[in-house]
């Protein structure tokens, strides 16, 4: 399969970032929605399926990311979500995915820092699309 | 009921037994105290027992004979104060020696019970002792709340000044990089997009000064006689380009002149925030009125538009810090999510109330009240 094959969601409620991940998914070859918030990403998951999500984790709730992780993985189970966040950068907050209990309660398959560079998300895409 | 706990390092054994006799059977109420306290006592007879019981046991209060055996009761106060103990001390002394009372007082003994004692002195000093624990960890309690709210206020405030760097960042790096073409004019929306979170982050700037000024700078010389008609036509003038972009029709109704005695800056920011954010959140053509009128004793300051409106819900958290709401209609209007709160600390510390009704898509009203009379600030 090509990536044009794949169609990613992508939530976030800073309508820039939300602006240039498009714009670089696009550039890399992928299929693309955006929606600006939880509510609208959750109606989304609800009649679409998309490849593979990226959420971001603070929109109009602070937790929105989480919520969103739980209900596509309990809808839709065998869809990668990256969990893409600013938040350990700011607020001193670190968590990762690295352990048995922080998966069990975080329901993602990558948690990017915000920032990071293109290319890299497309690899740690293509990975989880295993591409 | 609570149980504190005493404990009572003396030598004499009749001091000790006295003590826990009497107050096995007291309790101290108070009136905005949420329940009783009860006491449990434990006896030393030595300073270095004391200690060794104060580690195990970590009481609440502690009444210390200062002449003892082996160490002296000013050595177990040092003890105490230089570990940060949170441990009330009251010294029973059968001498009022003024060189141990101020040594202790300065070591933080806040309280002296002249040996012998009758029951009643006991319970008296207990009491009072009790109360002045309670009040000290209720402070304690809420300047750690004033803390976590500080924390919290930091840790959104470098969110918010750094989510407008971040799309600065992703937008230059896309234009260094040539990502969306060779042309300049491939460019067009970031570097507008660009421009407009530079202006969001200057108007976040103004309205931290603003709040950091409200908190921090009340100079009672500033207080002066404030036409309210005045500060309301400049800041007219002041959002008027924005109202003719908008085709907002703003207008001015004088009910009753009033002067009231304030900080004109002060006034100059609840006028500001609050017609801008008529005219912001109004619709293309709609209308934003101020209406200034008084009773005897309140200035009354109305601002209505004709805009979005805000839903039930989203009016309960309308004042906090950094709050936005989010929605379909407010999506391409800025703002810092400060500038409600400002003014809501702004009316509260004049002793005024402000108070919103809204339907969506009808309008919003803000309805403030201010005291005319000239009061302390706070």
């Amino acid at each position: 399969m090509k990536k044009s094959d794949f169609t990613i969601l992508v939530a976030d409620d800073d309508p820039d970032y939300l602006f240039q991940t498009v714009f670089n998914l696009e550039k890399a070859g992928y299929k693309t929605m955006a929606v600006e918030s939880q509510a609208e990403a959750e109606s989304v998951i609800a009649r679409f399926k998309p490849s593979l999500a990226i959420f971001d984790l603070m929109m109009e709730n602070d937790d929105s990311g989480f919520i969103l992780c739980y209900k596509i993985k309990r809808k839709y189970p065998e869809v990668p979500v990256i969990l893409a966040t600013a938040v350990s950068h700011e607020t001193g907050l670190t968590f990762s995915l690295d352990s048995e209990q922080e998966k069990s309660w975080i329901r993602a398959d990558r948690y990017l820092e915000k920032g990071i560079r293109p290319e890299q998300l497309d690899q740690e895409i293509m990975k989880l699309l295993k591409l | 009921m609570a149980v504190l706990k005493v404990l009572v390092i003396d030598d004499e054994p009749g001091i000790r037994s006295g003590v826990s006799r009497i107050l096995n059977t007291f309790h101290v109420t108070y009136p905005f105290m949420d329940e009783d306290y009860t006491f449990e006592v434990t006896e030393a007879a030595t300073g270095e027992d004391g200690i060794a019981i104060l580690e195990r046991e970590m009481p609440d209060i502690l009444l210390l004979d200062n002449k003892l055996p082996g160490i002296q009761g000013v050595d177990v106060l040092e003890y105490i104060r230089k570990r940060n103990y949170d441990i009330v001390v009251a010294m029973i002394t059968s001498y009022a020696s003024l060189d141990v009372a101020i040594r202790a007082t300065r070591d933080g003994a806040i309280d002296f019970i002249p040996k012998p004692f009758t029951p009643q002195e006991l319970k008296s000093s207990i009491e009072n002792i009790t109360k002045q624990l309670y009040l000290r960890r209720i402070t304690h309690k809420m300047k750690q709340e004033g803390k976590k709210i500080r924390y919290q206020f930091l840790s959104v405030l470098s969110h918010e000044l750094k989510a407008p760097l971040n799309a600065l960042e992703g937008y230059l790096r896309m234009m260094q990089e040539k990502q969306a073409g060779e042309m300049i004019d491939d460019y067009t929306t970031p570097i507008e997009r660009s421009l407009q979170r530079i202006q969001g982050m200057r108007n976040l700037i103004m309205d931290l000064l603003d709040f950091t000024k409200i908190r921090l700078e009340r100079k009672e010389e500033k207080i002066q006689e404030v036409n309210l008609e005045e500060v309301a036509s400049a800041a007219i003038v002041t959002v008027q380009p924005y109202a003719i972009q908008m085709d907002v029709t703003i207008s001015l109704d004088i009910r009753s002149g009033v002067v009231i005695m304030a900080d004109p800056d002060d006034m100059e920011i609840v006028f500001n925030n609050l017609i801008s954010n008529a005219v912001k959140y109004n619709k293309i053509g709609g209308k934003a009125e101020i209406t200034i009128d008084s009773s005897d004793s309140e200035a009354i300051l109305i601002i209505s538009d004709t805009g979005i409106g805000i839903t039930k819900n989203d009016t309960e958290n309308l004042f906090a810090e950094f709050v936005r709401i989010k929605n379909e209609k407010t999506r391409n209007i800025s703002g810092s999510g400060l500038g409600l709160s400002i003014v809501k600390k702004v009316v509260e510390l004049y002793h005024g109330t402000i108070n919103v009704e809204s339907t969506p898509d009808v309008g919003t009203v803000f309805t403030i009240r201010l005291p005319k009379k000239p009061m302390t600030i706070t």
